[in-house]
């Protein structure tokens, strides 16, 4: 039982940061980006290529960071630049990259567990048992330093600019922003997130896998959306930890499920979408109505 | 000074829908001139905005913002020179953010946005004082999200965000169509104070005839894509509102969408 609750506690600390970066593009700039499926996967490709070729794992890890963010950009060229709908712009990209990765990786599978990951330097460094413990230091490490960047950065004047995009950009052209711009920086934002915890699954798991990305932006989703009905507070700080709470949430449900006799785990895709169409729905009935106050 | 040289404007150009809603159309407006617009419904009233914002482009003419040309400049780097109010009260503000928020985005203005603070101890005192002049209480919610407000509120605090930095020129496009008549008001003699108090030039497009009459200094009606009728000072003063629904029969413009009051 306690291996259970470690695993999902150390999948839900690293999967967090793909929450909060699909949060950035569903809550916060209003699109439903699919370029995340094939970012996290090509945080995997690019952080196990490099770590093969000898690269340093931290280093590895930051350079699919920016491959994340570079995907992003494509996304948002396409969007903005050539005015393909959000939606469809994030298929080409998603699709497109699926290519790229098998570029990337050579194959459809790198093997890490013969390799030093940041897990492996980590652990050896606190002088750990396994691997797994350090996991879970690694995931509230990375997720405090991501919350304080994001919380930081949405309180900037550009980060003010992505909020008022996402939510009426008629009002932030007319302010003078090229919406363009915030779109672009929001979505390749979103992506680094989303590749940065590709890198780290990748290095958790010891592989890395072209497929690794199907059905994330499912479970990202499942997971902003738990955090949601568990904390109601819309202060962003709160949404963030909700998030995080809500991935670590997801995956002890998925723990749980995957134990009963008649599920196997070829049906967690199927649950997983279940689990966030009733969450949606749920979430948007209970929705209280808009507050009006008479003048 | 804005002046618009013999601008036009095609829809759906070469296509059976071809519509040419801004027919060669001339305009000079003068520094602190208030300008209210009327016209029927497709008379290219909102276009014409929309093109002196950047929202659309020109096909053919020139626009002027004092010496400068505007005519290729796109809307967010025109935004510099114009603020707008929209006749929908959501579109103004940013209902994800909280007044003071949205204030200090209205701040920036035709500024770059850096990683700098997007709000500051200071500036949101100014915004305090500012919006205790509203007289809607609205001082004491700085950190309410502006989607918690009803939508006269959101077009006052939109109004006056529209100044916070002067604009060039003020835009409103029936921005109180979607209000209570008892809020309509309300934001009109806010218009009206704002306007003055910072003598700034100004176009209105309404509905309401006697609001036309009643506010500005000079008043325009349009009919498919052109100016039809010009009348400013003391002419102005002494229209009537029958004055006007003669000129819209002459016009044979629909008379459907002309709200009738007084």
């Amino acid at each position: 039982m306690t291996s259970i609750l470690i695993s999902a506690l150390s999948q839900g600390m690293l999967w967090a940061i793909m929450a909060i970066g699909i949060h950035i593009t569903y809550r916060i700039l209003n699109i439903s980006d699919l370029t995340s499926e094939s970012a996290f996967a090509l945080g995997g490709a690019v952080v196990a290529t490099a770590i093969v070729l000898g690269i340093d794992p931290i280093l590895a890890t930051v350079l699919a960071t920016i491959s994340g963010g570079l995907a992003g950009f494509v996304t948002g060229f396409l969007h903005t630049k050539l005015h393909i709908p959000s939606l469809l712009a994030g298929i080409l990209s998603m699709t497109g990259l699926y290519s790229v990765n098998l570029r990337i990786m050579g194959k459809a599978n790198i093997p890490l567990n013969m390799s030093d990951t940041i897990l492996t330097k980590l652990s050896d460094l606190l002088g750990m048992a396994r691997d797994r413990d350090a996991a879970i230091l690694l995931g509230v490490i990375v997720a405090v330093i991501v919350i304080v960047l994001l919380i930081w950065f949405f309180n900037t004047e550009f980060g003010f600019s992505i909020v008022a995009t996402g939510s009426n950009d008629q009002m932030i052209r007319a302010n003078g922003v090229n919406s363009d711009l915030t779109i672009m920086a929001g979505l390749m934002l979103s992506n680094a997130l989303i590749a940065l915890s590709g890198a780290l699954v990748s290095q958790y798991n010891g592989y890395a896998d072209v497929g690794q990305g199907i059905g994330a932006i499912v479970v990202g989703l499942a997971s902003v959306i738990i955090g949601e009905v568990i904390f109601k507070n819309k202060n962003f700080f709160i949404t963030l930890v909700g998030i995080v709470f809500g991935s670590i949430i997801y995956r002890l449900i998925v723990a749980l499920v995957i134990n009963l006799d008649f599920i196997s785990a070829n049906d967690m895709r199927l649950f997983t979408a279940i689990i966030v169409a009733i969450a949606i729905s749920l979430t948007t009935f209970k929705k209280p109505r808009k507050v009006k106050s008479h003048d | 000074m804005i002046e618009i040289k013999n601008i036009a404007k095609t829809f759906h150009k070469g296509t059976i829908n071809e519509n040419r809603v801004i027919n060669d159309l001339s305009l000079r407006i003068e520094d602190g001139d208030f300008v209210t617009v009327i016209g029927g419904n497709g008379a290219g009233k909102s276009t014409l905005l929309n093109l002196l914002a950047g929202s659309l482009e020109v096909d053919e003419g020139h626009i002027y913002i004092g010496e400068k040309e505007v005519t290729k400049m796109k809307e967010n780097k025109r935004a510099k020179y114009i603020a707008r109010v929209f006749q929908d009260p959501q579109s103004g503000t940013c209902k994800d953010l909280t007044i003071a928020e949205n204030m200090s985005i209205a701040q920036r203005r035709g500024k770059v946005r850096s990683l700098k603070k997007g709000i500051y101890r200071e500036e949101k005192a100014v915004y305090k004082e500012k919006l205790k002049e509203l007289n809607l209480g609205l001082e004491n919610r700085l950190e309410a999200k502006v989607g918690l407000l009803s939508g006269g509120q959101r077009q006052a605090v939109t109004l006056l965000m529209a100044t916070l930095v002067k604009p060039e020129l003020l835009l409103l496009d029936e921005h109180t169509a979607a209000l209570d008549p008892k809020t309509a008001k309300t934001v009109l003699d806010l218009t009206n104070k704002i306007v003055k108090e910072n003598r700034l030039t100004t176009i209105m497009i309404t509905h309401n005839l006697k609001d036309a009459i009643a506010m500005g200094n000079r008043l325009i009606m349009m009919n498919h894509g052109r100016i039809v009728y010009d009348v400013r000072g003391e002419a102005k003063q002494k229209l009537e509102v029958k004055d006007l629904l003669r000129l819209y029969d002459q016009e044979d413009a629909g008379l459907s969408d002309v709200m009738l009051f007084g």
